[in-house]
């Protein structure tokens, strides 16, 4: 339990990181692409007894790697090649699951509170870290290129080589977030607490700090709700970003109708 | 002195020749307007001396280095015909718009430069927005937007600018006083401009220098010599007249040619 919510914590802090230039640049399907492909990494591990994340995070990395490879070698088909890989990640994982024989898989999809084993802890801390680490380093340049990629290489960022590790970041992500948060509910959470803060950030900065508050307390409630009612942590997670978007675009729009009366 | 030399320069997409053969030079301190219709290769030319494409064939020289040897870029600044249309909603100050630039390839722990804060400031006060420096990119007017774009190319100090139809979507009034201020920038801080447009009656005003893409392929007008109407119709394909203008802003005098007057 304490384990879920270290490591739910440390997910809760990265995944909007990485949710504020998935949601900026419009890489949602991408997002999409790699969480599936990190669910057949799942059931590839569970089939071979190799640890699931691991295989999750190396499929994922390896599908990262291939959709920066075609979007350089041919620009135009980027957005079909994302969805092939996409199908070829469903495929695989619906394929896999079929030989996986403990009830275990299921955990992957939506999340789950069962006890976290120590490797897998310490696994989901080091790359947490890692990944925080890297982001705040290409913090700038990530702000440059989803704001104006053309003069950002212009500026002297070197576009092409932070965008593919971007990408890694965004694979390593999503796989270490399916244990906790579970490979199908981890695109939302880039979308919701990112959402959340666009309605009411004043700028660039407190979008990325308010997106990182709001996902810890999303996920925090989630698994609180989720330990004391018995539901899959995936689903309270979201749904609780779901009801404080639904909120906040209620308190904005009211606030205005009352401005506009005024 | 020669700031920009084009020679024989060639481009295609897949085979299919955009510009051939294309020769012309910009002195520093030029404002030079780039005309000709809808998919004569404007923006391509633009692209081409940026080293966004690389051209098929010819050379192009930059502040006296081959393109291709170039690594002067922050000298360079660009406004791309696409500026006018990002994401509307982007989470971003003016203030973290303008001084991306200077710390483009810092990481988060490098501490920003000690004059940081008074350099954006003075990169909007050079466009007249230093009072919106805290307001989101997405709440200003088009024109006030374009204005925060070319303040984001001055704050590097550059000595040429590029600027690809800056002017689209943006009320006449807001298009003059653009039109004055890059002039302004182009006398007071000596910036070479380089400018895509469609609006002959502004860039003929301001400009010194035209380059023409049209039917006929690639001419380099100097505008103090007369232009004619012979000479705008033929670029464009359609008849075009000419007459005299003055800007009521800054007073330059040219002749213009007109579609509409
Ligand atoms: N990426 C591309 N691939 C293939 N063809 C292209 C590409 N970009 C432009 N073209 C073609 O090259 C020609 C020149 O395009 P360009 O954008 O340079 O025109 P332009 O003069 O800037 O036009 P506009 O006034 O509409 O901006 C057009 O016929 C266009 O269809
Ligand atoms: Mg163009
Ligand atoms: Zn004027
Ligand atoms: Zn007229």
């Amino acid at each position: 339990m304490i384990n879920a919510f270290i490591a739910g914590i440390l997910i809760g802090i990265i995944i909007p990181c990485i949710g504020v230039v998935v949601v900026l640049r419009r890489l949602s399907i991408m997002g999409d692409a790699l969480s599936h492909v990190s669910l057949a990494g799942v059931a590839a591990g569970l089939v071979f007894g190799i640890n699931p994340i691991l295989s999750a995070v190396v499929f994922a990395v390896a599908a990262s790697l291939c959709i920066e490879r075609i979007r350089k070698s041919i620009p135009k088909y980027g957005e079909i090649s994302t969805a092939v890989i996409m199908s070829v990640g469903i495929g695989l994982a619906a394929i896999l699951s079929g030989f996986v024989t403990s009830a275990n898989f299921n955990s992957f999809l939506f999340g789950s509170l069962v006890a976290i084993s120590p490797f897998e802890k310490y696994l989901i801390i080091v790359l947490s870290i890692v990944v925080l680490a890297i982001f705040l380093l290409l913090y700038r340049a990530l702000f440059y290129i989803t704001f104006d990629e053309e003069s950002a290489r212009l500026a002297g960022i070197p576009v092409q080589p932070v965008t593919i590790v971007f990408t890694v970041l965004t694979a390593v992500t999503i796989s270490i977030s399916s244990r906790v948060v579970g490979a199908l509910v981890v695109s939302s959470m880039m979308v919701l607490p990112v959402a959340v803060s666009m309605q009411i950030a004043k700028s660039y900065r407190q979008t990325v700090i308010f997106s990182v508050l709001f996902s810890i307390f999303y996920v925090v409630l989630g698994l609180f709700l989720s330990f004391y009612f018995n539901l899959k942590p995936g689903g309270t997670i979201v749904m609780t970003g779901v009801i404080s978007l639904i909120i906040t675009l209620l308190t904005k729009n009211f606030k205005g109708i009352v401005k506009k009366g005024a | 002195m020669r700031i920009l030399e084009v020679e024989n320069l060639s481009f295609a997409y897949q085979g299919n020749y955009i510009l051939k053969n294309v020769n012309f030079t910009v002195d520093k301190g030029d404002f030079v307007g780039i005309i000709g219709p809808n998919g004569s290769g404007k923006s391509t030319l633009v692209k081409l001396m940026l080293k966004i494409l690389i051209p098929e064939k010819g050379q192009i020289k930059i502040i006296g280095k081959d393109i291709k040897k170039f690594d002067g870029w922050t000298k360079i600044g660009y406004v791309s015909q696409k500026a006018g249309e990002f994401n509307g909603d982007f989470p971003a100050t003016v203030n973290e718009i303008v001084g991306a630039s200077l710390l483009a390839n810092t990481g988060i722990f490098r501490k920003k430069p000690a004059d940081y804060d008074q350099r954006v400031y003075s990169a909007l006060k050079k466009v007249g927005m230093q009072d919106y420096g805290n307001k989101l990119i997405g709440r200003l007017s088009g024109g006030q937007q374009q204005r925060v774009f070319i303040a984001r190319v001055l704050i590097t100090e550059p000595e040429i600018m590029f600027l690809d139809e800056p002017t689209v979507g943006i009320d006449a009034k807001s298009e003059e006083a653009l039109y004055c201020l890059l002039a302004r920038l182009n006398e007071e801080l000596g910036i070479t401009i380089i400018m895509v447009t469609h609006d002959i009656g502004a860039i003929t005003v301001h400009a010194n220098k035209l380059i023409c893409l049209g039917e006929a392929g690639v001419t380099v007008h100097d505008i103090n010599e007369p232009v004619t109407d012979e000479f705008f119709s033929e670029v464009y394909g359609y008849r075009v007249q000419i007459h005299s203008h003055q800007c009521q802003n800054c007073g330059h005098m040219r002749q213009v040619g007109c579609e509409e007057c």
